[in-house]
């Protein structure tokens, strides 16, 4: 599974991550929706963590599309409200 | 894939791939894929440049500040020694406001140091992306049929795209960063152009009192009350008239 995240590049992750990451944008899209912006920034770095931790940056000269696109690290919470809703940025 | 940047990069990608169906000969495709890329790398080029100018905006604008918090410790300090307590609280509290907006605007001015570093990264990653292209395209031209490199063309224009669309994101969050940024300064700036000290009788005919009020809003009493009495124990210490009734 590829994932970018906005601003700062690609990562390759295992495809077993993507459950794991879906958990957390549905958690994310559910505070995002209800306000709730501590546990939205808690799920966030969740998020942002997990794709540090597992994820291998790819080549610079790899041209392959991503799966998920993450939005940039310092998202404003405004924003993040409409980047988090419905389906999240995982679609089920 | 919904979001933001998701929603950007799959226009931008939309618009590759119209591109790239548009050439019915795989060759000439890549070649204006190829050139299309080069382009639109000078315009990204352009925009870090912009952000890296209205950094250098920012950054005087601070150091004007910091002449006019000198200058305005300078006038209360004079107006203090002549009894005019009054004119030297007006001037400590412009003081006290502008030391807090050059406080969060040294802070701006840093944070978008940073964003101009990474773009910059990511400029290159991009141009990185565009030369794998290049030699993609060469690959793509000797080795595959027609048929298969449409396809290997739309992926690899597809990975290209990705990576610029996300660029253009990330200069525009800069760019409206600055704006942002610039507006808050210029307010600022104007205020102090419509109240300034310059010219002290014009204080004392009370034509800046909407003014005056709005400063002792945004300021804090505190700050100033603490200023006024430490300025006032320093030059009465050496005066011979008593000081004032706070």
């Amino acid at each position: 599974m590829i994932v970018r995240v906005s601003g700062e590049g690609q990562f390759r992750l295992p495809d077993e991550d993507a459950t794991r990451l879906n958990e957390l944008d549905n958690e994310a899209v559910a505070a995002a929706e209800g306000g709730d912006e501590p546990g939205f920034r808690e799920l966030w770095g969740q998020m942002l963590a997990l794709v540090e931790a597992d994820g291998e940056p790819l080549a610079d000269d790899e041209l392959v599309e991503s799966d998920v696109i993450l939005p940039p690290r310092d998202i404003s919470f405004e924003e993040a409200r409409a980047e988090f809703s419905g389906e999240g940025l995982i679609p089920d | 894939m919904a979001g933001l940047a998701g929603r950007m990069s799959t226009v931008i990608k939309a618009k590759i791939s119209k591109l790239l169906d548009r050439a019915e000969d795989p060759g000439e495709t890549l070649e204006y894929g190829y050139q299309k890329q080069v382009e639109l790398l000078q315009n990204v080029k352009k925009g870090i440049a912009d952000v890296v100018t209205s950094k250098k905006r920012l950054q005087m604008q601070s150091e004007k500040m910091e002449q006019q918090i000198v200058k305005l410790d300078t006038q209360a300090r004079q107006a203090l020694s002549q009894n005019r307590e009054d004119l030297a609280r007006a001037a400590l509290e412009r003081k006290a406001l502008t030391q807090n907006e050059l406080q969060s605007l040294d802070q701006q001015v840093a944070e978008l140091e940073k964003q101009q570093q990474q773009l910059t990264e990511n400029e290159q990653k991009m141009r990185q992306k565009i030369e794998a292209f290049r030699t993609k395209k060469e690959v793509i031209k000797a080795q595959y049929s027609a048929a298969e490199a449409q396809v290997q063309i739309s992926e690899a224009a597809s990975g290209v795209g990705e990576q610029m669309a996300d660029l253009g994101l990330a200069i525009q969050r800069a760019e409206e960063k600055t704006e942002n940024m610039r507006a808050r300064g210029q307010a600022v700036e104007e205020l102090e152009k419509a109240g300034t000290f310059e010219d002290l009788t014009q204080l004392e005919g009370g034509g800046s009192d909407q003014i005056d009020r709005e400063l002792a809003q945004l300021t804090s009493g505190q700050q100033v009350d603490d200023e006024l009495a430490k300025m006032k124990a320093e030059i009465g210490a050496g005066g011979d008239k008593p000081a004032l009734e706070k």
